[in-house]
């Protein structure tokens, strides 16, 4: 009798054994669609690119001054669309990273935790308005004030969209910022405080020093977001490829152009078709490389403490 | 003892003590502009908006006519995209954070999952939207359809989804879990039993937070070719002459809210951007109030939390 | 704006004075009170020692004197500590606890020093009270140093991160970091509990030095070292004052019961 039921039991045991396998293998399988995500990633752009780059050389790619793909003499010249992602994100960078760090000190040092409590969901908000949402007021609200501060503002405008760019932006410098701030130990804080330092001193002295390569993490991902925001951009920037470094003007960049091409009509495999996803891995390159830059500087900060 | 120069002792602090208050009005201000600028984009968009938002502003299709245009085609297209979203992000996602966290061992090959997970979450919408398009579009054939903008944004949201689930089941204490293998329970049971229905409505605040960046964005619609000038709703199922199969809206062509706000604002004339506006305040009415009930849940749960 | 720093000679045993009275003092966590009733007076360049089991409120009481309650928020003074000779109350509500920080200095359990080079954080009390000028500061960082004992080891790498020192050496820098400011009053809490033994020692030796030169409160679990260090001890208990006299008398002749039981070891 024991044996019938030490034997129902192994089966049992088996069976169950073979199940939780089964589904620890789904849960692992889900876990790697993000590792097959990056892949397919890779695997098209390089795909495409590799078809665009039989036709172009990476020579005129990299150093051509001009960006003109449809044209019957076409130039192919990234340099064009970095300006214009270069400028804008230079412009969204001067209004979020002063405002994103004021803000962060000012939650993590000053602030009362009735005022955090309160302010904090604002700045998740402001972060959840749909970036098309900000696209209008850059070109129906925000352009229409610069045009009257400075007449010969054109309609579009690096400008416009850079500022408007930049507040959106500024949720995620503050947030990760402060983070990184509040994870100073108190007991620094009272070293500095000890000795007859202000909320100001101790906070511009010892907590943001010590809090300084989250802090840089933070300023990375927000770079990481100016240079990949499309539609703010596409709206109020303009859709015109132009080398400039200027504001004032309107531009292209490379997020503005694949929206351009995308919304004509251009035929699978056509020469016009592999420039977005050769332009698009240029974005992806750029990212990526502020996305590791800003992922050790996080690593550091986290062992730091 | 000598007496200590307490009068200068004491000027000094007040002279420093006046930086200080100086930096906090600062950081308030600094506050304030953002508090601004969202208001005035409210403001703004409900000025001009809310008086065209009306019943047939819900019922119309788009039209060259402004004053006739709707939105029908935009949300409707937005809700059946976010099915496709939510039936491939919520169950890759959640599973994903479990394994993560309750099946992964600190090995090499989970650092790589972990690193290409941190890294997603950082790559440019646009991406996605190129992936889409030579992936699902043209290698698996799914045509430009809402099936593909789904899956491209589900992908999109996925590291949203899996970072909620992990919180989630972190915030459980590991006395739980002790005492359901205690009881004997497999590690799938202990999950299944336990550790899912209590990180539920961490799981669910991150889910909306997800959802409710989905619904606003824009470029990878666009670059998967959702046409922006639609003027029919995909099939539903059984309707039509022949009956279309249950799954054919799967495949048809589409728009949605956000594409139809850019179609509206690149238009010149006024009483499109009077639409424009319209369509933005119901746009950002939906995802601030999905982000308003996320924060809230999330604020309900920690005061519920009792373990 | 440069505060003259008091000058500070040691004066050779006379009529000896109180540089702080505490008058009537309670102190509460919010509705918890920590200390009751106490009531003792400090002599001035003396070390006084407090000393009590876990929990009896001696660095709470200790942490009353640089008002670091204040950085938190609930909790609540009553009663007096009056400084001399200026017998300025530093509990009153117009006093800026900055003020009071600036003439009473502290030195931690665990040493903190900034994330910055030796020099620096040295410089940083002579900073925040608005010393610039490179030659003064240079100056006083080095006497800082030689006061801490730290100068030998230390002069060679002044601008090397501070994190680079090892447990002994960093905290013998936040003592220095305390001297350089002058203070009128240095409160040590438990300051070689997360030291080794010879650490500890070095440290002892340290405040031996400081003898006449500032006013010391120290804080101090192990009754040997209360012994060692201190010309008088209070002996604290559930956040009463049980007892308090010369060193000597304490540990020789105790009045009260509990204090007896305490030193003898009838409970840790």
């Amino acid at each position: 009798m024991i044996a019938a039921v030490t034997s129902a039991r192994l089966a049992k045991r088996r069976s169950r054994h073979v199940k939780e396998l089964v589904i620890e293998m789904l849960l692992l399988g889900a876990a790697l669609v993000a590792v097959l995500t990056t892949l397919g990633i890779v695997y098209v752009l390089f795909k495409e690119s590799w078809e665009f780059f039989k036709h172009v050389p990476l020579k005129d790619f990299l150093f051509d001054t001009q960006w003109t793909p449809l044209f019957d003499d076409a130039h192919f010249g990234i340099i064009v669309l970095l300006s214009g992602t270069l400028t804008s994100s230079l412009v969204a960078l001067a209004v979020a990273i002063p405002l994103g760090t004021i803000i962060a000190i000012y939650l993590s040092e000053f602030a009362s935790p009735r005022v955090r409590e309160v302010c904090k969901p604002v700045l998740e908000m402001l972060s959840g308005v749909p970036t098309i949402v900000y696209g209008y007021f850059a070109l129906l609200f925000v352009s229409p004030i610069l045009q009257w501060l400075i007449p010969s503002m054109p309609g579009f405008s690096l400008l416009s969209a850079g500022l408007v760019m930049g507040i959106m932006i500024v949720p995620y410098v503050a947030s990760l910022s402060e983070d990184a701030m509040r994870a100073v130990p108190m007991a620094l804080r009272e070293g500095a405080y000890a000795m007859g330092s202000t909320r100001y001193q101790t906070a511009v002295k010892v907590v943001f020093p010590a809090a300084f390569s989250g802090v840089a993490a933070a300023y990375i991902l927000g770079i990481s977001r100016a240079v990949g925001e499309t539609m703010i951009l596409a709206v109020a920037a303009g859709m015109q490829p132009n080398l400039t470094f200027n504001p004032l003007e309107p531009a292209a960049t490379i997020t503005a152009y694949i929206v351009q091409v995308a919304l004509g009509d251009l035929p699978h495999g056509s020469i016009g078709y592999q420039t977005i996803f050769a332009a698009g891995l240029t974005l992806f390159l750029v990212t990526l490389s502020f996305n590791i830059l800003g992922y050790f500087l996080r690593k550091r900060y986290r062992e730091a403490y | 003892m000598t007496m200590p120069d307490t009068s200068a002792i004491r000027a000094l602090v007040q002279q420093h003590k006046r930086y200080d208050k100086m930096f906090a009005i600062l950081g308030l201000l600094c506050l304030l502009v953002g508090l601004f600028t969202l208001l005035a984009l409210l403001v703004d968009m409900g000025i001009r908006g809310v008086p065209r938002i009306d019943w047939g502003f819900f019922t119309e299709f788009p039209s060259r006519r402004a004053a006739n245009a709707g939105i029908l085609s935009a949300w409707v297209g937005s809700a059946l995209v976010m099915l496709v979203t939510a039936a491939a992000a919520i169950p890759v996602g959640v599973a994903a954070g479990v394994y993560l966290e309750e099946y992964a061992g600190k090995n090499w090959f989970t650092d790589i999952i972990e690193i290409n997970i941190s890294n997603l979450a950082g790559v440019p919408s646009i991406v996605y939207g190129l992936l889409a398009l030579g992936l699902f579009v043209y290698q698996f054939n799914l045509g430009q359809s809402i099936l593909s903008a789904g899956l491209a944004l589900a992908l999109l949201i996925l590291p949203v989804i899996i970072v909620a689930t992990r919180e989630a089941i972190r915030a459980i204490p590991s006395q739980i879990r002790e005492g359901a293998y205690a009881l004997g329970a497999t590690r799938w049971q202990t999950v299944h039993d336990h550790i899912l229905p209590y990180s539920t409505s961490g799981i669910l605040t991150g889910v909306i937070i997800g959802m409710a960046r989905a619904i606003g964005e824009t470029a990878p619609i666009i670059t998967i070719g959702a046409l922006t000038f639609i003027a029919f709703l995909p099939p539903a199922p059984f309707s039509g002459n022949p009956p279309a199969g249950l799954f054919d809206w799967l495949f048809s062509p589409f728009t949605v809210m956000p594409i139809q706000m850019f179609n509206w604002t690149s238009r010149p004339e006024e009483a499109f951007q009077i639409n424009a506006a319209a369509a933005g305040f119901v746009l950002v009415f939906m995802t601030l109030g999905m982000n308003g009930l996320a924060i809230w849940l999330r604020y309900r749960l920690r005061k519920n939390l009792k373990w | 704006m440069v505060i003259p720093m008091p000058n500070a000679t040691p004066q050779p045993a006379q009529a000896s004075s109180i540089k702080a009275e505490i008058r009537d003092f309670n102190f509460f966590y919010g509705n918890f009170q920590a200390l009751k009733n106490i009531n003792m007076g400090i002599e001035e360049g003396k070390v006084t020692a407090l000393i009590g089991p876990s929990g009896c409120g001696k660095s709470t009481y200790l942490r009353c004197f640089n008002r670091m309650h204040d950085l938190y928020p609930g909790n609540r003074y009553e009663g007096q500590i009056v400084f001399y000779p200026d017998n300025t109350n530093l509990l009153a509500a117009d006093v800026d606890p900055i003020e009071v920080r600036m003439r009473v200095g502290m030195v931690f359990q665990k040493p903190n020093p900034f994330p910055k080079s030796i020099f620096e954080n040295v410089a940083y009390g002579l900073r925040v009270r608005g010393e610039s000028r490179r030659s003064v500061l240079e100056e006083k960082v080095e006497q800082a140093l030689h006061g801490a004992a730290l100068w030998n080891e230390a002069k060679d790498r002044l601008h090397e991160p501070a994190y680079n020192l090892s447990g002994g050496q960093q905290q013998r820098l936040c003592i220095a970091r305390c001297l350089a400011t002058d203070p009128e009053m240095i409160l040590f809490d438990e300051p070689t509990s997360a030291l080794d033994p010879i650490a500890t020692a070095s440290i002892e030796e340290l405040i031996d030095t400081l003898r006449g030169k500032v006013t010391i409160l120290i804080v101090t679990h192990s009754m040997q070292q209360a012994a060692r260090v201190s010309d008088f001890t209070a002996y604290m208990y559930l956040g009463e004052m049980i007892e308090y006299g010369k060193t000597d008398d304490i540990f020789v002749k105790p009045r009260d019961k509990r204090t007896e039981d305490y030193i003898t070891g009838k409970f840790g």
